[in-house]
């Protein structure tokens, strides 16, 4: 350390501070700033006042989003589809993995370029489409067990339990476990940092959904949130038509605060999720 | 079990008497099979519907095959006009959102390597990953919301946009053809960059601090430390990073187009995927979609063969 820190190093760790720390705070900004405005009375935002912390506070806004009951209709089901379909990308995931990692698999480099295959090539949307109608994939199961698997977590499993060591295998079948039982009661329990990390990629993709849900879903009681916010917004001149105009807020914290009732829940598994992930993506950039 | 398996036993027999003895092992499998077969196989098969009439009360067998006519009314027919336009879309988008948004998880990486308190690095970082995790929906809900210009209100960024002398008073960010590229590739780097940067930054970690050492006994400054240090430590992450980005650079952002976009602006936010939508899906032209869709995946898949090729030529570092 006495070698370095000379003044022109020290310089450039203030500028790489101050740039990096400037791209940080840009970034959480909007965030902050959706939650300002939807507590801010009409005149305070529509005159510009709100820049950062909210003026004349009114929390009016989230009357009106309690007692919108198409929001937590939506909000329920997309808690469903979070939770079940990433059950089932998980048991997808974590079931091939486990096959496609043994040595002794039939055709065993034939399937794993199958699976790798789909993160390169797609049928297009048209095809997908036709065949997600043909077999039935308009309700609420359909979502769960057409969609969700990804073929990069699918190697990012596997390389996990290819890394575990043979020994351990081969003392398990001594002691008579099946295959099931060295799933369930050894492979798993060694790569609880990696399944954690896997569920939490699954999880964020699942709540985030929104493309196929709003294309197939029929029944407007089983959409998930993000289809209703988005709906909410195309349909922005509408609300605010319908808005009588001596209300305390602006139709547009109106928007927002359906905004951060949408980015809430993500803000309370973040630190959670910030301790898990970024190890799942280290080991997925380099080894494929 | 060996002395069972005489030499005329045919190959399928012995296939089976494996598979048998293992059942578990395949059980496990079958799942992932059945999934990828209903999911993305057979789809596959579906591409058929490109070759022919298709008249969906028909389904796709029963359909007339016309050999390559969805795809000349693509090139040079009736749809020739916005499928090129979709086409140079897809490419200036790819290729914009390359120039600009590549290299700035990088800096940030570099950048984040630099700051020795844990705690201001991690929570920066943290910031800065925010973003990535929010959906689709909400990113592009805060953008147009924010820069919403219209009588009754002014957004904050439109606000800002005006003051500094950007736009018109009058002008509408989002429904004005001019701003969709910035405005999508802005956006792209908002929600990703910093997340992005994960990568580059554990490779960054990875080097040696041995060979730092060494470089600033030898007299080198910051400059020459980055370029003779960090650099080549992190050239295989680089490059995998390289191909990877090329070879998913048509499929890219389609969802944030069809969010961002409108009618106004389809003259340069239309893409090829949003092509295929308004076209093949919600025009009910499927057999043209299906033709615009399998040309766009042909040349993804190109892309990324063709750029693990170049990378398997100047380095050692291939995907497969």
């Amino acid at each position: 350390m006495q070698i370095g820190l000379s003044r022109s190093e020290r310089a450039f760790k203030i500028f790489a501070l101050t740039l990096v720390g400037g791209f940080s705070l840009l970034a959480f900004f909007p965030v902050v700033y959706a939650f300002s405005a939807s507590i801010s009375g009409k005149i305070a935002y529509e005159t510009g006042q709100v820049l950062i912390t909210p003026v004349d506070t009114t929390f009016e806004v989230y009357e009106l989003i309690y007692l919108d009951k198409g929001l937590w209709i939506s909000f329920i089901n997309t808690l469903f589809y979070t939770v079940f379909g990433t059950v089932w990308s998980l048991f997808m995931t974590i079931t091939g993995a486990y096959a496609l990692g043994k040595r002794r698999l039939l055709f065993r480099r034939m399937f794993n370029f199958l699976v790798v295959f789909t993160m390169w090539f797609s049928a297009g949307m048209v095809p997908l489409f036709l065949n997600y109608t043909s077999l039935g994939v308009d309700n609420r199961w359909g979502i769960i067990v057409a969609f969700g698997v990804q073929a990069f977590n699918i190697i990012l499993m596997r390389s996990f339990f290819e890394a575990i060591p043979h020994e351990i295998e081969e003392a398990a079948r001594i002691d008579g476990a099946n295959e099931f039982q060295m799933l369930l009661n050894i492979y798993m329990p060694m790569s609880k940092a990696a399944v954690a990390t896997i569920a939490l990629f699954y999880a964020t993709s699942r709540w985030n959904g929104y493309f196929w849900a709003r294309m197939l879903l029929q029944n407007q009681t089983e959409q998930p949130l993000q289809v209703y916010m988005r709906i909410l917004i195309e349909n922005y001149r509408w609300i605010f038509d319908d808005m009588p105009p001596d209300l305390a807020y602006s139709p547009d914290s109106y928007i927002f605060a359906v905004l951060v009732v949408s980015i809430i829940p993500v803000l309370i598994v973040y630190p959670y999720i910030s301790r898990h992930f970024a190890k799942g993506v280290n080991l997925g950039g380099v080894k494929e | 079990m060996k002395d069972e398996l005489n030499l005329e036993e045919n190959q399928l027999v012995r296939v089976l008497r494996i598979i048998i003895n293992d059942y578990r092992l395949y059980l496990l499998l079958l799942p992932i099979v059945i999934w990828y077969g209903l999911w993305f196989y057979k789809p596959l098969a579906g591409l058929l519907i490109a070759f022919k009439n298709f008249q969906p009360n028909l389904g796709a067998m029963g359909s007339d095959f016309v050999g390559f006519a969805n795809f000349e009314t693509l090139i040079n027919g009736a749809f020739a006009p916005q499928f090129w336009r979709a086409f140079r879309n897809t490419f200036v988008i790819s290729l914009y959102g390359f120039i600009f948004g590549f290299p700035i998880p990088i800096i940030l990486a570099l950048f984040f390597s630099e700051i020795i308190n844990n705690f201001l690095r991690n929570v920066s970082q943290t910031l800065s990953y925010l973003p990535h995790f929010l959906s689709e929906v909400t990113i592009t809900g805060l953008v147009l919301t924010m820069l919403r210009n219209s009588e009754t209100s002014t957004g904050i960024l439109s606000s800002l946009l005006i003051n500094i002398g950007f736009i018109e008073e009058t002008t509408k960010v989002v429904q004005n053809a001019d701003y969709f590229r910035p405005m999508f590739i802005i956006t792209g780097i908002w929600k990703e960059a910093g997340y992005s940067s994960i990568v580059f930054f554990a490779a960054i970690m990875a080097i040696s601090p041995v060979l730092y050492e060494a470089i600033k006994v030898d007299g080198g400054n910051k400059l020459q430390e980055i370029r003779y240090v960090t650099f080549p430590g992190m050239a295989p992450t680089l490059i995998i990073m390289i191909v990877l980005r090329i070879g998913r650079m048509l499929s890219v952002g389609f969802e944030r187009v069809i969010l961002l976009y409108n009618a106004n602006t389809y003259e340069t936010a239309d893409t090829l995927a949003t092509f295929v939508l308004r076209i093949g899906l919600e025009g009910g032209n499927q057999a043209v979609g299906a033709a615009a869709g399998m040309f766009d995946s042909i040349i993804g898949f190109g892309l990324v063969v063709g750029a693990n090729f170049i990378s398997r030529q100047i380095s050692d570092t291939s995907l497969w």
